[in-house]
């Protein structure tokens, strides 16, 4: 897999994940080998000009494949001074100074051309290097300019590139209360693209992971869990990694996302009785190509220290899966419409408890007509650091509706006044149509949702079989 | 004659490396209860069929592992190698990196093709080690990508290169509340194609095994190694050498004596599979059974479709045939009855030579086509399998899947109709059309089956 991370938010997740990624495999990982599990997100390098060791297995100096995009350098050189200098190539980086101005056309026209040729290089490098390139993972945020239009432009570029490589996009969405103005226009800017070239998207909005933050640290705070808290496990901290820095504001609710990243991917690094790979994912998830956003969830959000987790607690994982709370954006999967559902569990767990879960949970949720055991699961046998098991939870849903309806709002609200709209028009390749037809893309997509949910709770009438003769 | 196996896919594979240790261990195992001429007997047929012994001296198994990932392969080989009784050979496995994401055109247009020479190349090296080639038996299941799709490929390759070969495809039949959302789709595609290639269709429902592990096993928290176990065990009852009936030496046909007596047609290629007594181990040694008891409960368990031994519907009963009644489309066939083609029963342990099996003839439990003598048929062994006093399997080519059946064509009918996740499959080559084909061909076999 290659990640990709576009922008100041994207690098600031992506860091984290990088961070998270060693703690894991370090976790796992006791005896220095370098293994398949590695290599699918680590190159080995030997620093030395011998190469014994990596001729060995041993692991020498493992290098991320990843590539570090953003237009200024402020975050990019943070990284490279920090813990985690090591982990990245200086080939793997592209950077520019001034930054896109929180402007998508700039990110995306201006810089996207300007950098198309070296993205390209890098690029094919870095999967020079891949044995078996599986799928990219995009990570910036909506809002901005370079993630959002540089990151986009990417996009493109990736399916031009490498046609058949699947595309998979971790997108952070502005919230009412952004600081940014022009935010409504970058993200459905955006999103006409991811509408067309993604494979898959997970939406992630700050809103969600700030209460889930707030929640875990309501529940520190209160004493109720006192000292059996185990402190490497929640899913908001940098406990046992590189980063031994005092955490930034934003840190903890990156790690949600990088934790997500982790999980997402397990699967297809760790073994597992019932191997669960990411092409699956957009395979039993995605049943039209433009539906393909999937509301996220992960549980637990922390563990306490006691070992032997009785079958209630592990329920509970389950329950936790489909509440409210634990969703990363703000949505409510239960009251809406399923049109599949993938559940990826880590750890301990075995398929009956699986199966246990899904019989009871099922009344509770609706599935649309032709899917009604819309259900793609996967075991993998390592769970992540500082817990006995874990889930993630995606899912179609068309919960994901009044998100971009309030997205579709607050652009027309900026709009119809054409506010700020000169800063975009400014841009060589920029026109009105654009904007237009990007708010049209967005249009037809909640509409496609809405037709599914029409469905919704109707009368059943299963389509009439083929007849043979006798 | 030796059998070579073919592992396709994840399940293919978790499930090949049980069946091997349970055969491997059954044969070595000491408590035969029969003389030790008899045991060697039995072990020699056993290590033929399965296994090649190498200088090493450690059993090497017949098998060609085939997954587009090469994690299970990795994990398969290393185990069976640890355990010290027998391994995989080193050189027989084929894998790539990046699977088959659970899409059937993708394992059978693109995977297929451009692995063909490599995947074939180590069958062959398999077949040659053989003295005699007794046929393929492929594991595979029905609900993935790679097993699915890869599987129904390799399927009609090696009918393509050994057209006189038997081949017994063992299919998996996915749980019903998904494991795989589009696991009908595979399911649809597979059957149709397996059923042009293969000799005969050999089906475990996880489902039914699941629900033996719960009620028969008492195993709480259970896994897929304990379904894959279960499942091992009954395809052990079934392949393990036997006397067909009036030989003097352990058969040595196992593949073409099973589609022969079974598989009278092609159009009726679906086999189900029951054994009796199934307990946890532990048990084993404080049960008796007598045969009038296992074979009156086996008998119930055919004619009333139950999946195990437990919660049998006792108040089915065949029909009554008379000479008035025009045999086989008798349309007064009570509710729930199961109707045979053709049932093969394997008896292994004390006393086996003294079993009366004259209820299993009774020629209301058969459609007519067939002489009750012709349609029934019986193995049998001294030997005891796997630390079971006594066992009994039953492999029956009966209605037990017509329902199953049914139900999957249904659903995936159903996701058709909205054209869900199609454009999944067009993207690698399968089109609208041949989901029709495959549709109509099952829709096919299900009314045969119905018409009984």
């Amino acid at each position: 897999s290659l990640p990709f991370a576009v922008g100041q938010c994207g690098n600031q997740v992506g860091c984290r994940f990088w961070d998270l990624a060693l703690r894991e495999h370090a976790a796992v990982n006791k005896k220095g080998i370098y293994d398949e599990a590695l290599s699918s997100f680590f190159r080995n390098v030997d620093t030395r000009s011998d190469g014994r060791d990596i001729y060995k297995g041993k692991i020498c100096s493992l290098k991320a494949r990843a590539l570090l995009i953003d237009m200024e350098e402020g975050v990019v050189n943070e990284i490279l001074q920090g813990p985690l200098r090591d982990v990245f190539d200086s080939k793997q980086l592209i950077t520019d100074v001034s930054g896109s101005g929180n402007n998508w056309a700039v990110g995306h026209k201006l810089y996207g051309s300007q950098y198309q040729e070296s993205i390209v290089e890098k690029l094919r490098k870095t999967a020079e290097h891949c044995d078996c390139l599986q799928c990219f993972f995009i990570i910036h945020s909506m809002g901005g300019g370079t993630g959002s239009g540089l990151g986009t432009f990417v996009l493109k570029l990736l399916e031009d590139e490498f046609p058949e490589v699947y595309r998979f996009v971790t997108s952070v969405y502005p919230s009412g209360e952004d600081d940014v103005v022009t935010s409504p226009y970058n993200s459905v800017l955006a999103m006409k693209e991811l509408n067309e070239h993604a494979d898959c998207v997970l939406p992630i909005e700050n809103e969600s992971l700030f209460d889930i933050v707030n929640k875990i640290h309501q529940m520190i705070n209160s004493g109720k869990l006192g000292s059996t808290l185990k402190q490497t496990s929640l899913v908001t901290s940098s406990v046992g990694s590189a980063k031994t820095v005092q955490e930034k504001p934003f840190d903890a609710m990156n790690n949600i996302v990088a934790n997500l990243l982790l999980n997402l991917t397990s699967s297809a690094r760790f073994e597992g009785s019932l191997n669960m790979d990411l092409n699956e994912i957009s395979m039993n998830l995605v049943p039209f190509p433009r539906l393909h956003y999937l509301v996220s969830s992960l549980t637990p959000l922390y563990t306490l220290a006691d070992v032997n987790v009785p079958s209630r607690r592990l329920d509970q994982m389950f329950s936790d899966a489909f509440s409210r709370d634990h969703q990363l954006i703000q949505a409510d999967p239960k009251h809406s419409l399923y049109l599949a559902c993938a559940l990826l569990v880590r750890g301990n767990v075995q398929v009956s408890d699986l199966r246990r879960n899904i019989e009871r949970l099922k009344p509770s949720l609706h599935f649309i007509s032709w899917n009604q055991e819309g259900w793609k699961t996967g075991l993998c046998s390592v769970p992540p650091v500082g817990h006995t098991h874990s889930l993630l939870a995606l899912a179609n849903n068309t919960c994901v509706k009044p998100t971009f309806i309030q997205l579709k709002d607050r652009f027309l609200k900026l709009y119809k006044k054409k506010a700020h709209l000169h800063h975009y028009l400014h841009v060589d390749g920029m026109e009105e149509s654009c904007f237009s037809e990007a708010i049209s893309s967005l249009s037809d997509l909640i509409a496609e949702y809405n037709e599914l949910d029409a469905t919704k709770g109707g009368p059943r009438t299963d389509p009439s079989r083929l007849k043979i003769a006798v | 004659m030796s059998i070579v196996t073919v592992q396709l896919g994840q399940c293919g594979n978790q499930i090949g490396h049980e069946v091997f240790s349970a055969i491997c261990g059954d044969a070595r195992g000491t408590h035969g209860l029969c003389s030790r001429k008899e045991s060697e007997s039995y072990r020699d047929a056993s290590k033929e069929r399965f296994f090649c012994e190498e200088e090493s001296e450690v059993p090497v198994a017949r098998a060609v592992l085939v997954d587009m990932e090469p994690k299970v392969i990795s994990q398969t080989l290393a185990t069976a190698a640890r355990s010290g009784y027998w391994k995989y050979d080193d050189r027989s496995h084929f894998c790539q990196k990046q699977g088959s994401g659970n899409n059937w055109a993708n394992g059978y247009s693109v995977h297929g093709p451009r692995h063909k020479e490599a995947i074939m190349n180590l069958v062959q090296k398999e077949a040659e080690k053989c003295d005699r080639l007794g046929g393929f038996f492929t594991i595979m299941s029905m609900a993935g990508g790679t097993g699915s799709g890869l599987g129904a490929f390799v399927t009609q390759c090696l009918r393509d290169a050994f057209p006189t070969s038997f081949i017994l495809n063992h299919v998996i039949w996915p749980y019903g509340t998904g494991e795989v959302i589009v696991q009908n789709y595979n399911s649809v595609l597979t059957l149709s194609h397996l059923y042009q290639s293969s000799d005969a269709l050999l089906v475990h429902e996880n489902d039914v095994i699941h629900k033996i592990c719960a009620q028969l096993m008492n195993i709480k928290q259970i896994s897929f190694r304990d379904v894959n176990r279960v499942i091992a065990h009954q395809l052990g009852s079934v392949l393990q050498p036997t006397y067909t009936a009036g030989g003097s030496h352990y058969s040595r046909n196992p593949l073409g004596d099973l589609t022969e007596t079974l598989v009278p047609h092609p159009e009726y290629k679906m086999l189900g599979l029951r054994n009796i007594p199934q307990m946890p181990e532990n048990s084993l040694a404080y049960s008796t059974f007598s045969w009038p008891g296992l074979i009156k409960h086996l008998r119930q368990m055919l004619i009333a479709n139950a999946k195990m031994e437990e919660g049998i519907d006792w108040q089915v009963q065949p029909p009554r045939l008379g000479p008035s009644i025009p045999s086989g489309r008798s349309t007064n066939k009570p509710l729930n009855f199961n109707t045979s083609i053709a049932n093969l029963v394997v008896l292994r342990g004390k006393d086996t030579h003294s079993v009366d099996l004259g209820s299993f003839r009774d020629p209301s439990l058969y459609t007519s086509w067939l002489n009750p003598q012709d349609a029934f048929n019986a193995w049998k062994t001294p030997r005891a399998f796997n630390k079971y006093e006594k066992s009994a399997s039953l492999v029956s080519n009966s209605q037990f899947l017509l329902k199953p059946l049914d139900n999957v064509v249904g659903k995936a009918w159903n996701m058709f109709a909205s054209k869900a996740y199609i454009h999944q499959y067009t993207k690698f080559g399968i089109e609208e059309e041949d989901f029709l084909d495959s549709f109509t061909a099952l829709e096919q076999v299900i009314s045969s089956y119905t018409i009984l």
